[in-house]
């Protein structure tokens, strides 16, 4: 059995990539181009919407359908697209800037309509194109160029956000693991209704040069320990939980998708 | 009532309904095919989104309330890419919103239509009362150096007429096109018959030809404008918010910037004459010339007819194409005038300082501004005269 290397989906044109050495944006979309070619997804079917910061850039590399938009509203114009033609596969990229940050509010309306969209998440803790600025997933007491003193706020955990707000399919993963972030992201493109696999990824450029981890090795070594399979992260206290976080696949139901809801409407108003 | 609607059916051999300029705007919509509209709910234009969220379902398109005013307009950009005629309607504040996505429409070429049913501000300001104050808004509010076409529709039959215009002209050049009727106009209601499919002509965008591999979103033809390919197609393409080349992928090169840049002005001057709309009341002789739009056409109407049982020669440039700016008309009427009024429900005078721009600074242009929330009347306009 050949390897899917999802080659046939990139821009090799466009090649080098524009992203920094450690950075885990590369890590997944290699994960999710090799996750298509698995899938067997035709260019001409597939819709990748991204938003702004280093994950916006992503479309720049690929050779499907691509939309690049403004900063945090990749998932408003993806609705868009989705909703007019269900047919259509729609992925959606997006930084944690983009996703919680600036576009919190379309992050909780896209789970709660249950659209059938996948959002893959970088979460690198800080905004990595501006210069490493705070998001609403700095850790509190964490440095960056904007909390030159220690974040005074607390972070977003995007994951229980997105289960609270109502997606069927939610996971988390590290560049540490590629192998099963591409398993995840099979999943989570399988799934009907809105999906979304959050990466934690290093940011050694700016997050881990303001938080002593100027090396990438230290960056994905701190993911490596801090993250934990869910199965043995739910065993542990809640204060040992602090410690930690889950990684593998958090919430995975069958609520029905806002297309199928639709149609079932919409052939109410026709019948008429 | 129900006598006039029996007299109206037999002679026009049609139903005549009376209806809201709001509602005509919807009506526009769907005859233009329009089969996809987001939107948020905001008045004076609350009833264009409950008409859709009947009617849309109903011809099988998708009518969606989104969470606010700049993911509506995102999914109708989105949704237009995937092949829709795609609208959206709004006011004031929730227009505010939209002017960073709908740089993306201009930017990424993207046919859609915005309605804007312009109320007094400023801000939250007096919701449900008319005004013109967004006349520069619609054509400067975005961030960047881009150009839009603005549409002003005075009567229930334009606002039918000019939403299914605004989509022709959305189709035809890629941009976004915004039909701003003032609270008066979207809410006023009108004798209106709807014309047969195919009476009034409907543009749909040009779709791409040839092989796949060859086709580059952003390479215009002869008329300055690209076919558009949908997503789900097997021409496979790019649209970006960002400064991209031919084929939609990111380009920073200054010399593709600067034709990228000129282009998307270009596509619309080369057009002009076909956008710019006007129409002329009792010109030919005229000495007084009022130049107005949207409600104010109407007061300005009947205020030469009085004007002109005093013996006073007065007449009426109604602008219904506000942007791009009808220079031409406007000189070519005033120049044989000895008099130009500009009525307009706004402090700033927006559209006299267009007119003085076009006559010059020298010109005396006599200004009527309201900005009371209350409309403009004839009176207030022959006091100008006398």
């Amino acid at each position: 059995m050949s390897h899917a290397t999802g080659v046939r989906y990139l821009k090799e044109g466009m090649l080098p990539h524009m992203w920094c050495s450690g950075c885990g944006i590369g890590v997944m979309l290699g994960a999710m181009l090799r996750a298509f070619e698995e899938l067997g997804y035709r260019n001409a079917d597939t819709v990748v919407v991204t938003g702004i910061g280093c994950t916006g850039k992503a479309d720049d590399y690929l050779v499907t359908h691509a939309l690049h938009t403004t900063h945090g509203r990749a998932l408003a114009y993806a609705t868009g697209i989705k909703a007019f033609n269900p047919k259509l596969h729609v992925v959606v990229l997006m930084g944690d800037g983009d996703s919680v940050t600036i576009g919190g509010n379309h992050f909780i309306h896209a789970a709660r309509r249950n659209i059938d969209l996948t959002a893959i998440i970088i979460n690198n803790f800080n905004y990595g194109m501006t210069g490493g600025q705070v998001s609403a997933t700095t850790p509190g007491g964490r440095y960056t160029s904007t909390t030159s003193w220690g974040n005074p706020e607390r972070d977003f955990d995007i994951c229980a956000l997105a289960e609270v707000a109502g997606a069927n399919y939610v996971a988390r993963e590290t560049p540490y693991h590629g192998w099963e972030m591409k398993e995840l992201i099979k999943e989570a493109l399988n799934k009907k209704g809105f999906s979304l696999v959050e990466v934690f990824s290093p940011c050694p450029t700016h997050f881990g040069k303001n938080n002593e981890m100027r090396q990438t090795r230290e960056m994905l070594d701190w993911l490596k320990e801090k993250g934990l399979p869910v199965e043995q992260y739910r065993k542990l206290s809640v204060a040992e939980q602090e410690n930690h976080f889950a990684i593998g696949k958090l919430v995975d139901r069958d609520a029905t998708d806002f297309n199928t809801r639709y149609e079932e409407i919409r052939a109410r108003a026709t019948a008429l | 009532m129900n006598e006039l609607f029996k007299k109206g059916r037999e002679t026009l051999g049609r139903e005549v309904r009376l209806i809201q300029g709001n509602q005509a705007m919807s009506e526009g919509a769907i005859y233009a095919g329009a089969r996809f509209f987001a939107g948020y709910p905001i008045t004076p234009s609350s009833e264009i989104a409950e008409d859709c969220s009947k009617v849309m379902l109903k011809v099988g398109g998708v009518y969606m309330q989104m969470e606010d005013e700049i993911a509506s307009i995102a999914a109708v950009i989105g949704a237009s890419l995937a092949g829709a005629k795609a609208f959206t309607a709004t006011s004031g504040p929730g227009f505010s919103l939209m002017q960073e996505n709908l740089g993306v429409a201009v930017m990424g070429e993207v046919p859609c239509v915005v309605i804007n049913v312009q109320r007094r501000g400023p801000s939250t300001g007096l919701s449900t009362k008319p005004a013109q104050g967004d006349i520069m808004q619609l054509r400067w509010g975005r961030h960047g150096d881009q150009s839009v076409i603005a549409l002003c529709p005075a009567t229930v039959s334009e606002c039918f007429a000019m939403t299914v215009t605004a989509f022709n002209f959305a189709e035809k050049f890629r941009v976004p096109v915004i039909v701003a009727p003032d609270e008066i106009v979207a809410h006023m209601r009108e004798t209106f018959s709807l014309p047969e499919p195919g009476e009034v002509e409907v543009i749909d965008r040009k779709k791409p030809s040839g092989s796949p591999k060859d086709y580059k979103p952003f390479v215009a033809d002869a008329d300055g404008v690209a076919p558009l390919a949908a997503y789900g197609s097997e021409y496979v393409f790019h649209v970006s918010s960002s400064m991209h080349g031919p084929d939609g992928y990111s380009n920073n090169d200054p010399a593709n910037a600067a034709w990228r840049v000129a282009q998307l002005h270009r596509k619309i001057e080369m057009h002009r004459d076909e956008i710019v709309i006007t129409k002329n009341f009792a010109t030919e002789d005229a000495d007084v010339l009022m130049i107005a739009f949207g409600a104010t056409t109407r007061a300005s109407r009947a205020a030469a007819l009085e004007l002109r049982k005093q013996g006073i020669k007065a007449g009426v440039l109604q602008l219904i194409t506000l942007w791009p700016f009808a220079d031409r008309e406007v000189a070519t009427l005033a120049d044989k005038v000895k008099t130009v009024i500009v009525p307009e429900m706004n402090y700033s005078g927006q559209v006299a300082g267009e007119v003085q721009r076009v006559l010059g600074s020298g010109a005396d242009i006599r200004r009527v501004n309201s900005y009371n929330g209350e409309v403009i009347t004839p009176q207030e306009i022959r006091r100008v005269i006398s």
